[in-house]
């Protein structure tokens, strides 16, 4: 290590998240557990946001692979063209921080495995890009007493204001993000900054629900 | 009065959930449904009767992600 390095360590502690957070907080991260469901354009922008927030466990499960189309919002790049998204994205987490525990499953998340899946986790990021899947994650995992509070993304195609997406909480264990009402079925496009502006609300609520600022739920909240 | 959606719906009363979908015109797979804060699953929307005092919120999903 040269002396730079050394000051560097000296300026910011061995963890430099940890100096600019705190340490509390840091250790509620790093202990906390986040499921992301789909790895598309909202699931690859949530994980690579929660791994650089120092979420220190996250479970990806999709099926899919990387293609030329997801380009123009998903978090990839042209190198992974033909990889398993889980593979690919798992990946850049490590790259980003090399202390994040990556649980991946190339699979289709369904009725019958999601609550398997997701099953050590807390919270989940529903980030399907299909409303039936969509719908049917949020039915079997709130149906479970044991469940997870579920942060859906709902409604960010087209070029609609920014101001439009939001966050709101719709039971005691769903939240959603999202304007409601944009569907990629009507046609209308996904652009990346509008898809990110989904994702990064469904990533800091996430963040918030781990660092007690939301209810998650249980004892009244 | 039920209330669909935090709005009071005079016309709610013992319908069941499938019936207030069909009058939103909501299709069932693409809906969650809160009843009292309890999620109903999809099996029970043609069975579940809503009451006076019952609040549904129905979430109505969209593609993209």
């Amino acid at each position: 290590m040269g002396e730079q390095s050394n000051a560097a360590v000296e300026k910011h502690g061995a963890d430099p998240l940890a100096a600019r957070i705190g340490a509390e907080a840091r250790e509620r991260l790093r202990a906390a557990r986040v499921g992301v469901a789909g790895a598309g354009g909202l699931g690859s922008n949530i994980a690579v946001m929660l791994a650089r927030s120092g979420v220190g466990h996250l479970v990806i499960a999709d099926f899919d692979v990387v293609d030329e189309s997801n380009l123009n919002r998903q978090h990839y790049f042209r190198r992974h063209l033909g990889r398993p998204k889980v593979e690919a994205l798992a990946e850049q987490l490590r790259a980003i921080d090399p202390a994040v525990c990556v649980e991946t499953h190339r699979t289709r998340v369904t009725e019958a495995n999601v609550r398997e899946l997701f099953a050590a986790c807390p919270i989940v990021c529903e980030a399907f890009d299909n409303p039936e899947a969509k719908a049917l994650l949020v039915e079997q995992l709130l149906t479970d007493p044991a469940g997870p509070v579920v942060i859906a993304g709902n409604g960010m195609a087209g070029t609609g204001p920014a101001a439009e997406i939001a966050t709101r909480r719709v039971g005691r264990r769903l939240y959603l993000c999202g304007d409601g009402v944009s569907d990629v079925g009507g046609g209308a496009a996904l652009f990346a900054p509008r898809v990110a502006l989904c994702a990064a609300q469904q990533a800091l609520l996430a963040v918030r629900l781990i660092l007690g600022e939301e209810g998650m739920g249980r004892d009244g909240r | 009065m039920a209330r669909i959606n935090g709005k009071d719906d005079p016309g709610a009363n013992g319908r069941t959930v499938a019936q207030v979908l069909e009058a939103l015109g909501f299709e069932g797979a693409r809906v969650a449904c809160e009843l009292n804060g309890d999620i109903v699953p999809r099996a029970e929307f043609a069975e579940r009767t809503l009451s006076a005092d019952d609040a549904l919120e129905v979430v109505r999903f969209v593609g993209g992600g």
